[in-house]
């Protein structure tokens, strides 16, 4: 019995391996210079690159930080100083529905909310679809992290004569911000690899386009767009952006986990 | 005791960060509000027979969403019945029987298949895995391809590839949550099983007893993930709207139609309609999810210790 247990993490690992085998392979063939530099050519002809597309994804998250970011920590602070209103649990359970909504769910709801007023598919409403999944992940961070602060430091702070507002702010926050911070990158990690949401709200845009108001390629929907195309060298493209997209998004989450154990120890340290 | 000034700060600061708060309630009634309006136009029309019927005809205008139903289910119960016994069993070893240097390596390994894309499994699907499923489903002997399971021409996309990626993608939830409820088993169970003489798989038994509803919510949680999944499907299923038990044919799931269709429906009755499905979709995944947060938070917060001394104090009757 121990036996099969071991070997199913064994099987379990073995399509992580098969998977990042392919990228690596396929897509380093693929990586040259024209890929970061150039933008697509037309469909048929071979070369062009991807530049475009990795610009649209770092505003387009970028665009989903500005929005998620403030509203996920001051909700956060909301209920964590809040914990036992009743607008608090309310909150709690629309962030964990919000969580588990399927990512082609709120590309809908920002195209009926955002692209059909506009009439027009934007960079900025692809912004927000991402941000709307980002609210939740950043939410439960700051709670979490902010329930972990020691109670004698708002004490402190009140004692002190710092109003709840004040003492949140100057003194609970600024202990919390390290963890907060790494809680937005790992949020960052996850959206960055989101295509669904993105399919009819940043659509999608073969030139060089940095305006907010226009469609703008992101790495993942050109990568889906060329594996789903009949040409070979579209293909090859798509693996290096996938490679890409995979470097990014792995970095960020090994980044994110190694500052979370790092910031468990200085904790447990106290 | 007279109650304590309130300052104009502290209400400042209450009800800043309450609006905020209230901003995600907003956006996530304001998902089921804008669904419910926007499929007004095909609720009107097919009422519930758009769920019975499979015609999915956007020229003519008739609709039936049944072989999208069919094969979100189908898909998502066949992935929970590839991944369960893997997520277990990795849960398990990871908590009771690995040995400790290995821990940490082993479960950051596995948190990383949760890490990456779905169009990276996708794009792994299409090009990897579906050319080594063809190759499975043509070699398989003719006796077994004339079972209604495993019927039809054997194209490699179809209901088996979007299994087995899907399978693949919740593994690391379903693990993650069960090793979770697993630590929550306190020390008493364990150490009372080795104390009358169990085996390791014996204790092991008993703490997955005791766990037995947060396991259940550990594999609801992964549903509910396979359910909502799309881009990796959508590259593997083959996208042909039919109902069939045969794991080879190509099929269609709900969040497969909309993301493939969404973005070229013309005619306002075709956008009610992929709408419509959507409704559904996100109604299920709440439902799921929902249920299974209930029954993790059942399981993982501390059991009440009942006090030896309680029956001894006489209750204090309120007046």
């Amino acid at each position: 019995m121990m036996v099969l247990c071991g070997l199913s993490v064994g099987v379990a690992l073995v399509p992580l391996a098969f998977i990042l085998f392919f990228v690596i392979t396929r897509g380093i063939s693929a990586l040259d210079w024209s890929f970061f530099t150039q933008t697509p050519k037309p469909h048929g002809e071979t070369g062009g690159g991807m530049a475009n597309a990795m610009l649209g994804t770092i505003i387009i998250s970028g665009l989903g930080a500005l929005f998620a970011v403030p509203i996920g920590i001051l909700a956060g602070i909301f209920v964590a100083e809040h914990t036992r209103s009743r607008l608090a649990s309310v909150v709690r359970f629309s962030a964990d529905t919000l969580n588990g909504v399927p990512s082609i769910i709120i590309g809908l709801f920002v195209y009926a909310l955002v692209v059909v007023p506009m009439k027009q598919f934007t960079a900025l409403s692809g912004g927000i679809a991402l941000g709307v999944m980002m609210i939740p992940i950043i939410t439960r961070t700051t709670e979490e992290l902010l329930r972990l602060v020691p109670m004698s430091l708002r004490e402190g702070a009140l004692a002190l004569g710092a109003t709840h507002g004040r003492a949140v702010f100057t003194v609970v926050l600024p202990a919390a911000l390290p963890g907060i911070l790494t809680g937005v990158m790992l949020a960052l990690a996850r959206i960055a690899g989101e295509t669904a949401p993105l399919l009819f709200t940043a659509f999608n845009n073969h030139y060089w386009s940095t305006s907010l108001l226009q469609p703008i390629a992101t790495l993942t929907v050109q990568v889906y767009t060329y594996a789903t195309s009949p040409y070979d060298d579209l293909h090859r493209q798509a693996w290096a952006g996938a490679l890409v997209l995979v470097t990014l998004v792995l970095t960020c989450s090994i980044l994110a986990r190694f500052a979370t154990r790092r910031l468990e120890r200085m904790q447990a340290g106290h | 005791m007279a109650r304590p000034r309130t300052s104009a700060g502290d209400v400042l600061f209450q009800g800043g960060t309450g609006l905020f708060a209230l901003v995600i309630v907003i956006i996530t009634a304001g998902i089921a509000f804008v669904l419910w309006g926007r499929s007004a136009l095909t609720i009107a029309k097919f009422g519930f027979g758009f769920w019975g019927t499979d015609r999915w005809d956007p020229v003519s205008g008739d609709f039936g969403a049944r072989t999208f139903i069919w094969g979100t289910l189908y898909s998502s119960i066949l992935a929970l019945a590839i991944s369960t016994p893997l997520a277990l069993g990795i849960a398990i070893f990871l908590s009771e029987l690995c040995p400790h240097r290995l821990r940490q390596p082993l479960a950051f390994l596995t948190e990383l298949l949760a890490a990456i894309p779905s169009i990276v499994y996708g794009l792994w699907g299409i090009f990897v895995l579906v050319p080594a499923i063809r190759a499975v489903e043509q070699a398989l002997p003719d006796w077994i391809r004339a079972t209604p399971l495993f019927s039809g021409p054997a194209v490699g996309v179809g209901m088996m590839s979007a299994a087995v990626v899907l399978a693949v993608m919740i593994v690391p939830f379903s693990s993650a949550v069960a090793r979770e409820v697993l630590k929550a088993v306190p020390a008493a169970q364990r150490e009372g099983a080795y104390a009358l003489g169990a085996t390791r798989w014996e204790a092991t038994k008993i703490a997955l007893y005791y766990t037995r509803v947060g396991i259940v919510g550990a594999v609801m949680l992964g549903l509910g993930r396979a359910l909502g999944e799309t881009m990796a499907v959508t590259m593997v299923i083959g996208n042909t709207p039919q109902v069939s038990a045969s794991l080879l044919a190509p099929q269609y799931t709900m969040a497969a139609v909309i993301a493939n269709e969404f973005a070229e429906a013309t005619s306002s009755l075709h956008i009610s309609a992929l709408v419509e499905i959507g409704l559904v979709l996100f109604t299920v995944t709440l439902v799921v999810n929902a249920a299974s947060r209930l029954l993790i938070w059942r399981m993982t917060r501390q059991p009440h210790e009942r006090s030896i001394v309680a029956p001894l104090v006489p209750e204090e009757k309120s007046a």
